[in-house]
């Protein structure tokens, strides 16, 4: 008997939080489970058996206890929320110039003609190329952390923006105008929701970007920050706690994809899949 | 119902100054388009098209490449004619100086005796002149209700109440239930271009244009197709453009069919279809209809033949 045909009423929540319990036992969950579980099971084992090399590495548990004794510090926290702080506001500045730039530059050829040239010069330096700059003409290494994470999902954006702007299919657009579209309604209404595929699409990448930008930044700018702590267990010669500082990267960059793939699901209610 | 409309509209118009007075207007001109709608009848029998002398070259100043050349025919109010040609020849041309996304390069289009489209002007697109395209163009991001309700609801003709009503019932009656919430690209093809062809026609056009809009599909849900499109047009006949290079479909659908030339695109010749209508499929095996289209077939190959060797004669 399914839940919603019982006599009694079931309040919206319960019924959300059991499909939620429902959801998380499926069985794509129970095998990214197993996949872990598999990982660290081979690690112990690469360890135990002295693999050339490997066996420098500390068994998983020293790993795990390392994490307990630095999750009880408030600094691990502290870097945590640093860390996810600059990503949040970096990001969210890329999204806000990258979304409207691409779409502009989609749409008009001459603005592409301007910029364009400049922007593949510029695009192919890799992030981290920036950093020396950064910390000189920013006056905060706050401030240059922020700039360098912005650089890398900025471009990513931009590029992605365009090229979905410029594969829009231009039937939409004359459908539009046959059935009564004025100007600004083919901007908002077909544009927007036309890009919206390359912008997902753009900000997916750019995410794991900004993570690459961040901790390199991090290491060698900051005084916060999962890169921060990584690269400073590895200047006390914490093996376990590097590899903390990595899982914890690792982590945090999963969670802010997961978002950017809710957010994504959210507004594309017409992609089964994304 | 409609007096009690027609006093809200009244009360609006006494409340609002000019923009109560256009909203009045709104709705009345509503009022007539719901009716038309629902009974099938056209408000107004117009629309015919004039092509005159029409020709269409792309880019003058450099490589020059005529796409239509001296192309003249007359397309009577409420006809559904086809236009048959070579693939490129240079109808979809034809199609969108009409529907205004276009320009020519000299002769004249005129509607209902009015010039739209010459050297000098170019008319804006719109909902009087809706497109069905090739490859269709059904808003992605739109549930299929809200395609179809686009048109009315955006020109501000209906409210999005009135429009969703006169939508269900359309769509009841072409057999389209229980589509209206899901996407485009969770229906059948053919689902797809039925809905986009009654996205056209509730705006109640004067003219339709169709480019070869069962182009992808099977041919059974073609012929499907077809049964609904003419239900549509003997429901209530007005101005049809349709492109094709399918003769059978040509002559099936069409009071007039065109047969093009290859590129540059003249008019090689107009056939009148005399078959009577309503039409089922039977009519494909009728004498008649075989005549027609063996005197199609006869030009058609004629023009086929010189596609193929001028083909032969760019490759050597």
């Amino acid at each position: 008997m399914s839940l919603n045909a019982l006599p009694l009423k079931i309040p919206d929540v319960t019924v959300r939080v059991l499909s939620y319990i429902r959801g998380a036992l499926s069985v794509k969950t129970l095998e990214g489970v197993a996949s872990v579980v598999a990982f660290v099971a081979l690690w112990q084992a690469a360890v135990f058996v002295q693999v050339p090399y490997i066996s420098n590495l500390p068994y998983p548990a020293d790993v795990w206890n390392s994490f307990a004794e630095a999750a009880r510090t408030e600094n691990y926290w502290i870097s945590w929320a640093a860390s996810l702080k600059r990503i949040f506001v970096s990001f969210l500045v890329a999204q806000a110039l990258g979304i409207p730039l691409g779409l502009f530059m989609g749409m008009s050829r001459s603005f592409k003609q301007i910029l364009f040239p400049v922007f593949e010069i510029v695009r192919p330096i890799p992030p981290i190329a920036w950093i020396p700059l950064a910390i000189l003409f920013w006056p905060t290494e706050e401030l240059s952390i922020y700039a360098l994470t912005f650089i890398g999902p900025f471009f990513v954006i931009v590029l992605n923006v365009m090229q979905g702007v410029a594969s829009i299919d231009v039937s939409l657009k004359r459908a539009a105008l046959s059935l009564g579209a004025r100007r600004i309604d083919i901007f908002w209404k077909i544009m927007l929701p036309g890009a919206l595929p390359s912008i997902l699409t753009g900000m997916t990448v750019g995410i794991g970007v900004a993570w690459n930008v961040l901790i390199a930044a991090e290491m060698i700018a900051g005084h916060t920050g999962l890169g921060r702590m990584t690269w400073e267990a590895y200047t006390n010669g914490n093996i376990p706690l590097i590899i903390v500082g990595m899982a914890s990267i690792g982590l945090a960059g999963y969670l802010c994809s997961g978002v950017v793939r809710f957010i994504g699901q959210r507004c594309m209610p017409w992609k089964n899949r994304f | 119902m409609v007096s009690l409309r027609v006093d809200c509209a009244w009360e609006s118009c006494k409340g609002h100054g000019f923009f109560g007075w256009s909203r009045n207007r709104g709705l009345e001109r509503r009022v007539a388009d719901e009716s038309a709608v629902m009974t099938g009848s056209p408000t107004r029998q117009t629309g015919s098209i004039s092509i005159r002398n029409v020709s269409k070259t792309y880019d003058p100043a450099g490589a020059c490449v005529t796409a239509v050349e001296h192309c003249s025919f007359d397309i009577e109010a409420g006809q559904f004619a086809t236009i048959v040609g070579p693939s490129g020849c240079g109808k979809t041309t034809l199609l969108n100086a009409i529907a205004g996304f276009d320009t020519i390069s000299s002769g004249e289009i005129l509607i209902d005796g009015a010039v739209i489209s010459s050297e000098k002007k170019q008319i804006r697109p719109g909902p009087d002149r809706v497109v069905v395209f090739q490859n269709g163009a059904l808003f992605p991001w739109k549930t299929m209700m809200d395609n179809i309700v686009y048109g009315p609801v955006r020109q501000k003709r209906m409210t999005r109440h009135d429009a969703e009503r006169i939508a269900v019932e359309l769509l009841k009656r072409v057999g389209l239930v229980g589509v209206q919430d899901k996407y485009p690209g969770d229906v059948s093809s053919g689902m797809q271009r039925r809905a986009e062809i009654l996205r056209a026609l509730i705006n109640q056009p004067i003219v339709m244009l169709l480019d070869e809009p069962f182009r992808a599909l099977d041919a059974v849900t073609k012929s499907v197709m077809h049964r609904f499109l003419l239900g549509l047009f003997d429901d209530s006949p007005r101005t049809t453009l349709f492109i094709t290079h399918d003769l059978e479909e040509a002559i099936f659908l069409a009071d007039k069919v065109i047969v093009m030339t290859t590129r540059p695109a003249r008019v090689k010749i107009v056939l009148e279809v005399d078959l009577p209508r309503p039409r089922t499929m039977g009519i494909t095996r009728s004498e008649r209809f075989r005549q027609i289209k063996e005197s199609l077939l006869e030009v058609v190959h004629e023009e086929a033949l010189k596609a193929f060797q001028s083909g032969e004669r760019e490759m050597a």
